[in-house]
């Protein structure tokens, strides 16, 4: 006790102000007090810890924790911040929801208002496979042309994005090529013939074993490519007289699709875009540079309906040669 | 004296300081970390989840192994951007049988906590045997070498056995039949029959040959398994029922 009283008398001479009584070697320690910005930091962060735990849910009890006079969530957070974009939307969605393809083609606003929902819905999910700028890559389509496997009408392509293609729905597109040469449909001459034919129609070098590709063609491969090979729609089969290829035009690469088949797949993009987003996604893609529409699409089906006829003589004609 | 000298008795006695130092420890460490004890404060349980099938989890292991959590997030958090661009966000329940789980905490790459069934198998393969072949301007590395090396399956059993030890309802059958069910997924219904895997994981478990190559079981085969089923388990519209709680 003694040695406490003393000290609260002790002084410093120099600067005046109190020690705390330690001392080593004649050296004594200053009682200086803390700075003040310091001490009002440290009582606001007080203060206000007190407001938060009453305005914000922070004490665990039994079965949860107190709710705060807030009643702030994460969730209720994240719902206000979408309810904000929806409501600024709004304008634009109300007429879109119901709005048709023509009705959306024909108005300037909702035209617009697809093509930067639908760029920016597409870098999100469908670039990873088509290409930031759409232009595929090898088994992704380019969907930048005019080229399309399923179709390219707005119909089309909204079906193709919502249900996918050999996709895990019950709705999907589907088709399967047969694997001709792993299932041993075709002997290994068979399909060379074929392959080689399958490349003459885009303007190689016809072989001597033209005649044997052109029959195995179309006894196995008409019947989804067409017999001009031009491919059909329905059953997703491409065009095999373009220089578009979708895994390759090379030798090599026409002989192993033969071989072995090829089954692209597509998610279906309804399980898990809103229909709003798809019908974005749609008129994007379709202003891409391949969009066909109603009517050019039907005089294209009259167009092919009156080509087929001479096809088949012309084939016809060679065979009896 | 003022109260501001109030500290100088407690720095005058230790034992007193001592004293109060363990009582304000106490109450922080009893407010944080007791409710963590009782799993059903923190995780909201959610139809729909399930244990890691023994495939998934070779995977899961191969995942862990290559790093990916270094670069890749298995977290979407509720904030708009993120929802509106990886999907819902993240359920507590949707990793509570990870051990350990692969939240990460850095994004160089996209969060995969729903990657499964966005990509098909085949754009997987494609993409981790040479990422640039389909995102040119991608910095992953490749990982060919998984599509050559066999997955390791002998051991599964012990990992199943590791696991319900910390909590992850494994059944003894399941245990019994790891292996078998690892061979049985990756190998598909066209030549196997799944019938036991569906019965103890589920119907909705995917059961192919992931890397196109029937002959080998191949990590490519577990890793692809394991990131096809992300964030796939649980019913949403089950879930609002949780959300709901929230509300």
């Amino acid at each position: 006790m003694t040695d406490e009283k003393k000290h609260k008398k002790e002084v410093d001479k120099v600067t005046g102000v109190e020690t705390t009584g330690h001392e080593w070697d004649g050296l004594k320690e200053l009682n200086n007090p803390l700075p003040r910005w310091w001490l009002w930091v440290f009582f606001i962060c007080v203060i206000w810890s007190c407001w938060y735990f009453v305005v914000y849910p922070s004490w665990p009890v039994p079965g949860g924790a107190t709710e705060g006079s807030s009643g702030y969530t994460q969730f209720k957070e994240l719902r206000e911040s979408q309810n904000e974009i929806i409501a600024r939307q709004a304008r634009y969605l109300e007429r879109f929801e119901g709005a048709s393809f023509d009705d959306i083609m024909n108005d300037e606003e909702l035209y617009a208002f697809a093509i930067a929902g639908g760029s920016s819905a597409f870098k999100d999910n469908c670039a990873t496979c088509h290409g930031t700028g759409a232009a595929g890559a090898k088994g992704y389509p380019n969907l930048n042309d005019d080229d399309w496997l399923w179709g390219g009408k707005l119909e089309n392509i909204h079906q193709t994005i919502n249900y996918g293609i050999r996709a895990d729905n019950l709705d999907t597109r589907v088709s399967q090529m047969p694997s001709f040469g792993k299932d041993e449909l075709l002997k290994r001459e068979e399909i060379d013939a074929v392959v080689d034919y399958v490349l003459s129609l885009s303007g190689h070098k016809k072989k001597d074993s033209y005649d044997l590709g052109v029959k195995i063609f179309q006894e196995q491969c008409a019947s989804c490519h067409g017999e001009k090979g031009k491919g059909m729609r329905e059953f997703g089969a491409p065009n095999l007289t373009d220089k578009i290829w979708l895994y390759g035009g090379d030798r090599a690469t026409v002989f192993k699709t033969v071989y072995y088949a090829r089954a692209g797949m597509m998610p279906a993009w309804g399980e898990r875009l809103d229909e709003n987003t798809i019908k974005q996604l749609t008129v994007y893609l379709h202003q891409l540079g391949g969009g066909e529409s109603d009517e050019a699409v039907i005089d294209e089906e009259k167009v092919i309906e009156h080509v087929e006829p001479e096809t088949d003589t012309e084939y016809s004609n060679e065979h009896a040669e | 004296m003022s109260l501001m000298n109030k500290h100088e008795k407690l720095e005058r006695n230790s034992l007193l300081l001592l004293v109060c130092v363990i009582v304000t420890v106490l109450v922080g460490g009893i407010v944080e970390i007791i409710p963590l004890f009782r799993m059903e404060t923190v995780i909201e349980p959610v139809d729909g989840v399930r244990p890691y099938t023994p495939l998934e989890l070779a995977g899961q292991n191969i995942y862990v192994r290559e790093g990916c959590y270094n670069c890749h997030s298995q977290q979407i958090r509720p904030l708009r951007d993120e929802v509106v661009r990886y999907g819902h966000y993240s359920l507590a329940a949707e990793s509570m049988y990870d051990h350990p789980f692969q939240w990460g905490s850095k994004r160089t790459g996209p969060d995969l906590a729903r990657v499964g069934g966005k990509y098909s198998d085949e754009w997987h393969i494609a993409h981790l045997v040479e990422p640039r072949d389909l995102v040119p301007e991608s910095i992953m590395p490749s990982y060919s070498f998984l599509l050559e090396r066999g997955a390791k399956l002998h051991d599964l059993k012990s990992h199943l056995k590791a696991l319900r030890t910390v909590g992850v309802p494994y059944t003894d059958e399941m245990i019994e039949f790891a292996e078998k069910d690892a061979i049985v997924q990756a190998t598909g219904e066209a030549r196997a029959d799944t019938a036991g895997l569906e019965e103890r994981y589920g119907e909705a478990v995917n059961a192919r040959d992931f890397d196109g190559n029937p002959d080998l079981i191949s990590e490519m085969d577990a890793l692809i398994a394991y990131l096809q089923v992300l964030g796939t388990m649980v019913d949403f519209e089950a879930a609002k029922a949780v959300e709901g709680g929230e509300e």
